[in-house]
């Protein structure tokens, strides 16, 4: 019973969004701009859920994905514009998310050893490492970039990936996996002394974020026709990491409403040419001021009335996952205790 | 009962964002440019980020044209409204943005971006509403044609690259009677390897050689190493394909340790920070290709130098010109268009015959490319002092 009731906590959410999406592509109220803008968001949904297991639930402050994005682009890329047809593109998606998985792992081995700032450092090295390599190799054509690669994602393969991604992280974060990666996060040296292999759980989770990297990599090379070197660089990482902590710390649902909100925000504000980055950059700063933990916390949205229904109380993952971040009241004693 | 009063506000709460979603959407609608008294082109240029100022300054020039349109009584005696987009200098962006333009706003023409990556972004969706794209400094070889084919709806007005790598070949060896080149390129750009291939191939072709070839990395500040090593070689010019930030500081080490060789770029020199990196001195004996020159003493250059300064108060420059032009082209379209629509300013385009703006005068070839002069600028004490059309 409990296992079904797993799976209805998500397949029940998913199959919503993915009917009323497609109910109202049919009907004609999203339009192309629209669902550009949706395409957008459901890769940095991938992204950011998949550095989210890393940074968040890991607590390695990883600065790298965009390379992984970078090797799942140029492989999906190269294989589309040489296989015709949806083999191609699955191949391709699929070959991508590999060799970025494989890049990740042989990287994290040596690289998962640092900790804080050195691993930051040395992650965001890798990925100019690996733009560099594009930049510089004939198959990816330089700097130049690819350019007319074949459009294959539509709503249905946009939804299966981005569903894929968030149905493992989601059962993932909640497996025994899961569960020592948080340790690792809480404390690493008593995860260590009660058995946990802390660099293997590291380099586990590591890969996994490359991997899912990967796919929305060729996703994003598959919808978005070209491909340069220059779009993969550092401030490609710092963007994905911007939706991680803005969405919360260790909170999947808050990386999904942070992806949401900054691209509706950024929609919002192309009106404003002059102003966009400003205002941008300034509501960015007021969150972070407001709302330290992010919007979200390290909490997950119980899908409030879905979950009522199906007779949820508590998520399990709100139990073992305290936020790390403490809420600046919390620390300042009030005016009432002083006196 | 608590059941189906939860269930009764979850539907309620789910209708009631269906219904947001389709009022917020209704409105913008329409695939007609043409409503009412105006006529809607897109700017979509990278007014932000990496290459802002290539936006910034073809904007520029794209409103003071289209205002001058608008000014003589617009076109059939409809104003012109530029619906305006900043695409963060991201491809990605670039193409989402098109698609709003297109599909939202009902643009019947767009133009930009400006660098050829985020304007290739932009062809495939201009295909899919048949709407035109003209780009006013797309100069990538294979923007508008490739091995597939001319793409339909996609136009610039600019020269392309291979054709200023093949101009300053000719130049080397006509004009400066060269034997012998090195090229230091910028590995990093794709516009300068593929500048610096077609230099190699044409002045090859003319019986020169290429003594050696150096790269280096946008962002690098010191060049003596390389500078170094080709001061061993013989040569009589220097072929340096790249952007000014690099190339100032280039010609600057260059002089600095005594190398005088001519040393010959392309319009990426067009900018007064060259002049500010590298200093008068050793700005001699330096020329490059460009779309126009300042100092051409053709009436409608004049004029339009006079009213660019008095509208925003700086002299200006090739990109500022390309986007007069660029909006001056896309106007020109709509008036000879059939209907309204991208699909017959497309054909007009397509059939530009003698368009004279200040970059020249041209015709568009059969491959969206227009048939044009080059400007072959020499610089003395870092200003122009010498300025020859070519081709």
């Amino acid at each position: 019973m409990g296992a079904v009731r797993n799976i209805l906590r998500w397949l029940v959410p998913l199959g919503l969004a993915y009917g009323i999406v497609l109910a109202l592509i049919q009907v004609g109220v999203i339009n192309n701009y629209l669902f550009a803008t949706m395409m957008t968001i459901c890769i940095n949904i991938i992204l950011a859920t998949s550095l989210n297991l890393v940074v968040g639930f890991t607590g390695q402050l990883a600065l790298g994905h965009a390379g992984f994005m970078a090797i799942g682009a140029y492989t999906c890329a190269i294989i589309t514009m040489r296989v015709d047809g949806i083999v191609g593109f699955v191949l391709g998606v699929l070959a991508g998310a590999v060799l970025a998985a494989v890049v990740g792992f042989l990287i994290g081995l040596p690289v998962l050893r640092l900790r804080g700032d050195y691993l930051a450092i040395a992650t965001l090295g890798m990925a100019e490492i690996i733009r560099v390599f594009i930049n510089n190799m004939g198959i990816t054509n330089g700097a130049a970039g690819l350019s007319g690669i074949p459009r294959h994602v539509d709503w249905n393969w946009m939804f299966f990936f981005l569903a894929l991604t968030l149905v493992f992280l989601w059962h993932y974060i909640r497996s025994a996996h899961g569960r020592r990666a948080i340790a690792v996060r809480e404390d690493e040296i008593a995860a260590e002394a009660i058995g946990i292999d802390t660099t293997r759980v590291k380099v586990q989770t590591f890969t996994i974020a490359a991997f899912f990297a990967g796919i929305g990599g060729g996703l994003y090379a598959s919808y978005f026709y070209v491909l340069q070197p220059s779009q993969f660089g550092f401030l490609k990482s710092i963007d994905i990491l911007v939706i991680v902590v803005l969405g919360g710390l260790g909170s999947m649902s808050g990386s999904i409403i942070a992806a949401i909100v900054l691209a509706v925000l950024s929609t919002f504000l192309a009106q404003f040419t002059d102003l966009r980055m400003i205002i941008y950059s300034l509501l960015l700063v007021l969150i972070m001021i407001f709302r330290p933990g992010g919007i979200m916390g390290s909490r997950e949205v119980s899908l409030g009335i879905l979950g009522k229904v199906f007779g949820e109380r508590k998520d399990p993952a709100a139990m073992v996952a305290p936020p790390i971040v403490k809420q600046d009241d919390e620390e300042v004693p009030s005016d009432e205790e002083v006196k | 009962m608590q059941f189906s009063r939860r269930a009764l506000f979850g539907t309620t709460a789910a209708v009631a964002v269906a219904g947001t979603l389709a009022a917020c959407n209704a409105s913008p609608s329409g695939t007609n440019g043409a409503d009412g008294d105006t006529i809607k082109l897109g700017v979509n240029y990278e007014l932000s980020g990496d290459v802002a100022t290539y936006g910034q300054a073809s904007v520029a020039g794209i409103k003071m044209a289209i205002e001058e349109v608008n000014a003589a009584g617009g076109i059939d005696g409809k104003q012109i409204e530029i619906v305006e987009v900043d695409n963060k200098s991201d491809a990605a962006e670039a193409t989402t943005l098109a698609t709003r333009l297109m599909s939202q706003d009902g643009v019947i023409a767009c133009m930009g971006p400006a660098t050829s990556g985020n304007f290739k972004a932009t062809i495939p969706v201009a295909q899919d509403n048949q709407v035109p794209v003209v780009s006013g400094s797309a100069t990538a070889d294979d923007v508008t044609v490739d091995a597939d084919g001319v793409k339909e709806y996609a136009f610039r007005i600019c020269f392309n690259d291979s054709f200023q790598g093949t101009i300053m070949a000719q130049f080397a060896d006509e004009n400066l009677s060269a034997g012998t080149a090195v090229i230091i390129q910028d590995n990093s750009s794709d516009y300068a390897t593929g500048l610096a291939a077609a230099f190699t191939a044409e002045f090859e072709k003319r019986g020169g050689s290429i003594a050696a070839t150096e790269g280096f990395t946008a962002g690098d500040t010191d060049f003596n190493s390389i500078l170094t090593r080709l001061r061993g070689e013989t040569f009589d010019v220097i072929y340096l394909p790249g952007y000014y930030s690099e190339a100032g500081l280039i010609i600057k080490q260059a002089r600095d340790l005594g190398i005088d060789a001519p040393i010959l770029g392309a319009d990426g020199f067009d900018s007064p920070t060259l002049l500010e990196l590298a200093g008068t001195g050793p700005l001699n004996e330096v020329y490059f290709t460009n779309h126009y020159s300042s100092i051409d003493e053709d009436p409608a250059v004049v004029d339009f130098i006079s009213a660019f300064q008095e509208a925003n108060g700086e002299e200006p420059n090739a990109f500022h010109a390309l986007g007069y032009d660029l909006g001056k082209f896309v106007a020109d379209a709509v008036s000879r268009a059939s209907e309204l629509t991208g699909e017959a300013v497309k054909t007009a385009m397509a059939e530009t015959q003698g368009f004279t703006g200040v970059t020249g005068t041209f015709d568009m070839d059969e491959n969206h490319n227009p048939v044009k002069s080059i400007v072959v600028i020499g610089l003395a004490d870092g200003v122009q002092a010498t300025s020859e059309k070519i081709g």
